[in-house]
């Protein structure tokens, strides 16, 4: 039987397992809408912004370890898609963008909704395909998965002219995908996995540093092993929380910028830098030149680029996380070498020196509501195993800071781009595919505004998201560093137009409460999880000129942290 | 503050890459833009199929430091449709560039210009009233060694190839 290449479409996402994807209709892909209308295998849900459906996909996949799907027309509805895909490419977050383009004797002619997607998404994707002929949709998707989902995720960029997608042929979808230029597979060398244990075994003053690759590369289990048979400290960043409990006595949580005191002083005093799926990143590592200054690194990561690619390390093990760590565990088991007992027991003692200062301290007896408290009582009300999302700027590290996340995939950020309206469609993405799960966005009332429009996607498809707004009426981050750096000049981060978040959350068929004491914060709290079935949005009005701490300036090391 | 600089490092050294990749749309385009993404520099670049036309060949010379063309080469490894890459620089190989040359030649210069060629082993490709056009290959070196020797004559314009290059021996890039 003849399909056409719209429905081949349909049938490649079905091939593929996909129950979801997040798009918005347009010219150059009504064909394909037609497709979806004739079926009930795959769900298309409708959002209100291209941008929403990009991070719909990306919550989605961040929470399930599957690709998100998704589906924009041509023109406008490809550059809105732009900012959700750098941010998945940033943090590796497999996906599978499909582009409508202009029918192809249309391409170059600056025809109406006509852009170079394939062009304008390059430097942001993983790898993109412009499909020139019906017979290549198959092999074409087969290809998008499986680098979308291989070696680091990404996404992909499908861009598929109207014409072809009318056309009819018939459909057999590849078994097996090989190509040539793209060979994921890497196991870490024998001979570096055994110079590292080597390290290991004699280091003194240790330290695990771990990201977003334990999680993507699905080895919270392995690293749980690993580093309690060590017992070494474990710092992980903003992209790795989780992999390891943050309830566990050998987590120090989060290090860099905002990270904590005993994890940073950790990091600049160890001997022995043990990292895990991460990447160096500069919100990390501070000031290049006074990083680690003693210690030698040993590097795990299945992206060689990502070694020594900022600093140098001095054992590169090239591989997936799970199978490494499993092979460093074996041979760390059948070891006759132990730790260095003393040495370890005189770190620690160093390293609870440095806990004791107590970083995260907050004034608790505050009436006026502190941000910090907020993310606490949360934690309590869910018992902290919610999936928890977020935007980006001071929420963002208080949420990282203050929830305590003891599972991976539950804690859903923009780390690498730091994207502004990320935290709702990330929410409905999860929620969608754990329906029955407790699923809270923690935001602010800036970066909130700026998908605000899917709460009308939330209300059609019965998404009870949890919204946590954290109201201090500033651009807080902005005024954060305008009040350390620009001696309280507070240029346009001050909103003095900011509508009524509860009649508005109403309007769009939602519950809103509004919260102004630290009194009423738990029982609002209470009132809006009783509500399993609805959409709760919570306007905590909190203290105006709170900053988060403790934070390394630019241009510092990790060892010159500013503290409360 | 003061750094002592490890200068051994830090010296940024010419690197001539060989690249075998798929023959598709935006394949070039993609290693270029991840060259001013990057902020890396390219010198000269050359591509073209080879026997097997489902493939490109290109050679590209880029400058910078060991880190740098490290990190340089494991991007361009990264991008999906780079087959092959080889930094030739780390091996024996050889190297050819192509130059045209169209220089002023009347009178007595006509004589010089040819005698120049010569030396060079090159060719006059054409030629009108006031004008020779000059075809030399070699490496690099040569080739800015003609244009020297032509720097008392009026050059009128010049195109030069970029570099190409290969391993030495037996061994193919794949």
């Amino acid at each position: 039987m003849e399909l056409t290449g719209a429905e081949i479409i349909i049938e490649c996402l079905k091939a593929e397992g996909v129950d979801y994807v997040f798009g918005y209709p347009g010219g150059a892909v009504l064909h394909i809408y037609d497709a979806f209308y004739k079926q009930d295998d795959v769900q298309h849900i409708l959002v209100r912004h291209e941008q929403g459906a990009t991070h719909a996909a990306d919550g989605y996949a961040r929470a399930t370890g599957k690709p998100g799907i998704v589906l924009v027309t041509s023109g406008p509805g490809a550059t809105n898609a732009v900012t959700g895909i750098a941010t998945a490419y940033m943090d590796s977050i497999p996906m599978i963008v499909i582009t409508g383009q202009v029918p192809k004797h249309l391409i170059g002619n600056d025809a109406f909704q006509e852009v170079d997607s394939v062009g304008i998404t390059r430097p942001i994707v993983k790898h993109n395909f412009l499909i020139n002929d019906v017979n290549d949709i198959a092999e074409t998707f087969k290809k998008a998965f499986y680098v979308a989902t291989t070696g680091r995720p990404g996404p992909v960029v499908i861009d598929i002219p109207k014409d072809i997608t009318a056309e009819k042929i018939a459909f057999e979808y590849p078994a097996e995908i090989k190509m040539r230029s793209y060979n994921p597979t890497v196991i870490g060398d024998d001979e570096q996995i055994r110079r590292a244990v080597d390290l290991m075994l004699k280091a003194e003053r240790p330290m695990i540093y771990t990201g977003g690759g334990v999680i993507i590369g699905n080895g919270s289990e392995q690293l749980r092993t690993f580093t309690r048979s060590l017992g070494y400290p474990i710092t992980q960043t903003l992209m790795g929380l989780g992999a390891f409990p943050a309830s566990d006595p050998l987590s120090l949580g989060m290090l860099g910028m905002h990270g904590t005191y005993e994890a940073n002083m950790g990091m600049h005093h160890s001997d022995l830098l043990i990292a895990i799926g991460a990447r160096f990143d500069d919100r990390v590592t501070g000031a290049l030149e006074k990083f680690c200054p003693d210690a030698k690194i040993i590097h795990i990561d299945v992206d060689p680029a990502s070694i020594s690619k900022n600093v140098k390390v001095d054992v590169p093990i090239v591989g997936e996380v799970a199978p490494v760590l499993d092979t460093i565990n074996a041979l760390l088991s059948k070891s006759a070498e132990q730790t260095n007992k003393a040495a370890l027991e005189k770190w620690w003692a160093q390293i609870n020196e440095w806990r004791a200062q107590d970083c995260l301290k907050y004034d608790r007896d505050s009436e006026i509501i502190k941000p910090q408290y907020v993310v606490e009582e949360l934690h309590k009300i869910t018992n902290g195993d919610a999936f928890i999302t977020s935007d980006v700027g001071q929420h963002q590290m208080f949420a990282a800071q203050y929830y305590g996340f003891d599972k991976p995939r539950r804690w859903i950020n923009s780390g690498g781009l730091g994207t502004m309206g990320f935290g709702l469609p990330a929410a409905m993405g999860v929620q969608l595919a754990y329906p029955d799960e407790t699923v809270a966005c923690i935001t602010g009332e800036s970066s909130i505004q700026m998908c605000i429009q899917e709460l009308s996607t939330c209300k059609q498809y019965g998404l009870p998201v949890k919204i946590i707004n954290l109201n201090n009426g500033y651009m807080g981050m902005v005024r954060q560093w305008q009040e350390f750096f620009y001696e309280k000049r507070y240029a346009m981060s001050y909103f003095d137009a900011l509508p009524d978040f509860v009649a508005l959350a109403e309007s769009y068929g939602h519950v809103g409460i509004k919260v102004e004491k630290t009194a009423d914060v738990r029982p609002a709290l209470e009132e809006a999880f009783k509500q399993k079935d609805r959409l709760v949005f919570l306007d905590f009005i909190t203290d105006r000129e709170e900053n988060v701490y403790p934070m390394i300036p630019t241009g510092a090391g990790l060892n010159e942290m500013i503290l409360v | 503050m003061v750094y002592e600089l490890d200068n051994s490092e830090a010296v940024e050294m010419k690197h001539i890459i060989s690249i075998l990749l798929e023959n598709e749309a935006g394949a070039l385009s993609r290693v270029a833009g991840l060259f001013s993404a990057r902020a890396y520099n390219i010198e000269s670049l050359t591509v073209a199929p080879t026997d097997d036309p489902s493939l490109s060949r290109m050679t590209l010379v880029t400058t910078g430091t060991d880190e740098i063309v490290e990190q340089v080469c494991k991007q361009l490894n990264k991008l999906v449709d780079v087959v092959r890459l080889v930094n030739l620089t780390d091996d024996v190989h050889v190297e050819r560039e192509l130059i045209l040359i169209k220089v002023k030649a009347e009178n007595e210069q006509r004589d010089e210009v040819k005698r120049i060629v010569d030396i060079f082993h090159g060719h006059v490709i054409d030629s009108s009233d006031t004008t020779y056009t000059l075809e030399v290959t070699g490496d690099s070196e040569k080739i800015d060694a003609v244009l020297k020797a032509l720097e008392g004559m009026t050059i009128i314009e010049v195109v030069r190839s970029g570099q190409l290059g290969m391993g030495r021996g037996a061994k193919g890039i794949m």
